[in-house]
């Protein structure tokens, strides 16, 4: 077999490390994308703070680097261009990063890994997906560089911003860019999925059934079942809106509308009466609410394997962290009606929605108590990769709770489009999926790269992002209660906002320090690469197959045949075994006790 | 190359991946060894997959469709005879898709070809007789824009007719590698392409009666 395996391995540069179809290296490609547009993106959030921090203070070597978005004489941000930081922002941070890395970066490199494959059950499509992924990034990216400037309805896009190109600056070519680049990531996630379902489905080595795989290969696997099922939802509101924009429909676009000083008048001898930009809301949160747990499964996986590793303990109640899965992903598709409270919809329809979105913090609660039993009296081991997965139980927590306020029609209509919701969705849905990715990069990383990150620069890094997270986006919360609006420009416009702008200063400065402490990950990340200590296969002495192989593990991914699998991923210190750990793949005979698994 | 079958590792039959139709499974990927946890193709997996993500595609336009025609200026179009006749031949060509699928297992290749012929053919008249469609119903000066019925029409015609197109260009390759003889029946091939072709034939009925005959 090994020999098989160097016969298949490509051996140019091109076919090895571009066009490659292994696994591993599409998934570091996807990685290390999605870590480029996190700096573009972490970037547009600094511009955002130092709007709202100092609205009326001039930024002169701003204005000079970005002469397209400030006034060039007082420095001051052009109006029209702080909807385009958060837009993009928003757009870049929640699919092109934090869709990506997770699921695309960490799914393609541990599927196959963890369920005891070779490769994805399609690496060619897989190969396709990564550079569809690719062509997304630089429509999106280069629409900050056309007339009128970037997309700047806000990342959902809603009607009449989104479907009138005069509406506003962004609403030109730069919306169309952001359209066209939403349905080559709609695309490439697609065929991530296909590849995910299938392979998690068909490639199980022998023994693995589907009871007995790890959790992070669970949630991205539903994970991925989420994301084909959603996703369509857009891409026909996406077809419809270019539709809107280009061919002269009114799917989303009323009558009477009142834009730029006159009313927008519907093209002669059509008998329509214009469309419902409601409809467009509908279709965008159908994929929306999954959207955000296709973000957080995959961090809820890595935090269970990690955190069983670090607790020497099996996870508690396997099955109903399992059950507790596939209950989110089932609940997250009929709770999309939570985001339009303030829309107008039926006060029935309401209340069903908000029963629903109450139910999944049953399974999310069942979760957060199985890690904290886990942990309940374990010898813990404080590395790097395990603080990180304690603090997203921690932010899951408190971000979780605010979904609790939120999700109720009454409260949510004082809430709805204040700080409280940014604070709520950047400490859940971003925060959890963020720590997801830096705990799931510290952990794997031996595996993906032969080396050990360092422990010191990574325990600085999560001492500085942990503090600086909850300082950023905790005070938001009273930023919200006290009124201040989502998308507000200037907070110093409004008298009862004023007194709030100390707050505003100090989450600016908070956010300053949490993107630099950023670079400490970065500089840790690529000089590990290459200087860091090098690893053996199982560092972590950890059960799940991906630590039977080599590290970095090679084409192919185990040089021999390929491990069967005995019993379930988490048997950690089980009473009377010689070694305080069973890995899945050791033969029954050689565990040297009885383990009923 | 090992391929493995039955073996006693797990507690139950369920907890053994077994390679059950013994000769699909294997044989294409650069490792085989995995394949058939479960007992189907594995690229029949993956297609279904696709089909239920497109099928939710249609579900998307059909919900907006429904809550569009609640609107108080719906006026539906007259709907172009022709349609009915398209119908028919997409019908008659999931038909001959069937014959042609069946040729394969008794091994006719020669027939298996001349079916998935016949079966494009087919395709691509219905392709035809919906532009004609379109072109009759500009000639009554109904346009895109013109109501939101007519959008819809456009519009739905329009995605279905791209993914029928697909089909197409798939059972074209199906039948250049059918002269070329790599087809037996244990192959998945035909049989993915017949999963497809019935799949954007069902649509079409679907949305027939959606746009035309619902309430």
């Amino acid at each position: 077999m090994a020999q098989h395996n160097h016969h298949t391995e490509p051996q140019s540069f091109i076919r090895k490390y571009v066009f490659s179809m292994d696994h591993k290296v599409i998934a570091k490609q996807y990685y290390i994308t999605a870590i480029f547009m996190a700096i573009v993106a972490g970037l547009l959030a600094m511009l955002i703070r130092i709007q709202l921090a100092w609205p009326q203070l001039g930024q002169t070597w701003l204005a000079k680097l970005l002469p397209a978005g400030f006034d060039l004489q007082t420095g001051l941000m052009k109006p029209e261009f702080y909807p385009m930081l958060f837009t993009m922002h928003g757009t870049l941070m929640v699919f092109f990063v934090l869709s990506t890395a997770p699921v695309s970066g960490f799914g393609n490199f541990l599927i196959p890994l963890q369920i005891g494959a070779r490769d994805m059950a399609f690496p060619f499509l897989n190969m396709l997906s990564y550079w569809t992924f690719f062509i997304g990034c630089i429509v999106i990216l280069s629409s900050f560089f056309v007339e009128g400037g970037a997309a700047a309805a806000g990342w959902t896009a809603y009607p009449p911003l989104s479907a009138l190109r005069e509406a506003i600056p962004g609403s030109g070519l730069g919306q169309t860019l952001w359209i066209i680049g939403m349905v080559f990531f709609i695309a490439s996630f697609t065929m991530g999925g296909l590849n995910f379902v299938t392979t998690v489905l068909n490639l199980r080595t022998r023994g693995m059934s589907m009871m007995r795989l790890p959790l992070t290969t669970w949630a991205l696997f539903c994970v991925a079942i989420l994301g084909l099922l959603s996703f369509p939802a857009l891409t026909a509101g996406a077809i419809m809106l270019l539709f809107d924009r280009h061919l002269g429909t009114s799917f989303f676009l009323p009558q009477g509308l009142y834009i730029g000083g006159h009313v927008v008048e519907i093209q002669q001898g059509l008998t329509t009466q214009g469309g419902s930009p409601l409809l467009w809301q509908h279709l965008f949160w159908f994929l929306g609410h999954p959207e955000v747990y296709i973000l957080m499964l995959p961090a809820m996986g890595i935090t269970s394997d990690i955190i069983t590793v670090f607790s020497r303990k099996p996870i508690f109640s396997y099955k109903s962290m399992v059950y507790a899965i596939w209950a989110i992903s089932v609940l997250s598709f009929l709770v999309w009606g939570h985001h339009m409270f303030v829309s107008g919809m039926s006060p029935y329809l309401g209340m069903a929605f908000a029963t629903f979105t109450l139910l999944i913090a049953v399974p999310s609660a069942i979760k957060v108590f199985n890690w904290l039993t886990t942990l309940w009296r374990a010898r813990i081991r404080f590395t790097t990769p395990m603080l990180f997965a304690l603090g997203i139980v921690s932010l899951f927590i408190s971000g979780g709770l605010s979904g609790l306020w939120l999700g109720q029609p009454p409260i949510d209509i004082q809430m709805h489009d204040t700080y409280f919701v940014v604070g709520h969705f950047h400490l859940i849905m971003a925060g959890a999926a963020l720590f997801g990715v830096f705990a799931g990069t510290y952990y794997w990383f031996p595996k993906m790269f032969g080396r050990m990150m360092n422990e010191t620069l990574g325990k600085i890094h999560f001492w500085l992002t942990f503090i600086t997270y909850y300082s950023t986006f905790f005070p938001m919360y009273y930023l919200g209660m006290g009124g201040m609006m989502r998308r507000i420009y200037d907070p110093t416009q409004y008298d009862f906002l004023k007194p709030l702008q100390p707050l505003n200063v100090w989450i600016s400065i908070s956010a300053f320090v949490l993107g630099a402490a950023q670079f400490i990950f970065l500089f840790n990340f690529f000089w590990s690469m290459f200087r860091g200590k090098k690893a053996d296969r199982n560092p972590w002495r950890a059960n799940t197959l991906e630590w039977t192989t080599e590290s970095p593990a090679p084409h192919g991914n185990w040089d021999g045949p390929v491990p069967a699998v005995y019993r379930g991923p988490y048997e950690y210190s089980v009473p009377g075994a010689p070694d305080d750990h069973i890995p899945q793949h050791l033969e029954p005979e050689k565990v040297g006790v009885e383990v009923h698994a | 190359m090992t391929r493995w079958v039955h073996s006693g590792t797990g507690e139950s039959g369920l907890d053994v991946p077994v390679d059950t139709n013994g000769n699909g499974n294997g044989g294409e990927g650069p490792y085989p060894e995995n394949e058939g946890a479960l007992p189907i193709h594995t690229k029949q997996i993956g297609l279904w997959a696709f089909l239920a993500t497109a099928t939710m595609l249609f579900a998307g336009f059909s919900s907006a469709y429904i809550a569009r025609r609640a609107g108080a200026d719906w006026q539906p179009i007259r709907m172009p005879p022709i349609l009915w006749f398209n119908t028919v031949i997409l019908i008659a060509s999931s038909v001959t898709m069937e014959i042609a699928r069946r040729q394969l297992k008794r091994w006719a290749t020669e027939a298996l070809q001349r079916w998935l012929l016949i079966t494009a053919g087919l395709g691509l008249v219905f392709l035809i007789g919906q532009y004609i469609a379109w072109r009759q119903l500009q000639a009554q000066g109904i346009y895109l824009p013109t109501n939101p019925h007519s959008s819809f029409f456009y519009l739905l015609t329009a995605v279905h007719a791209l993914h029928l197109f697909g089909g197409l260009v798939a059972l074209i390759v199906v039948f250049l590698r059918a002269r070329r003889g790599v087809y037996t029946p244990y192959h998945p091939g035909v049989g993915l392409a017949a999963t497809y072709w019935h799949f954007v034939d069902i649509v079409w009925i679907y949305l027939f009666g959606l746009l035309f005959y619902l309430g």
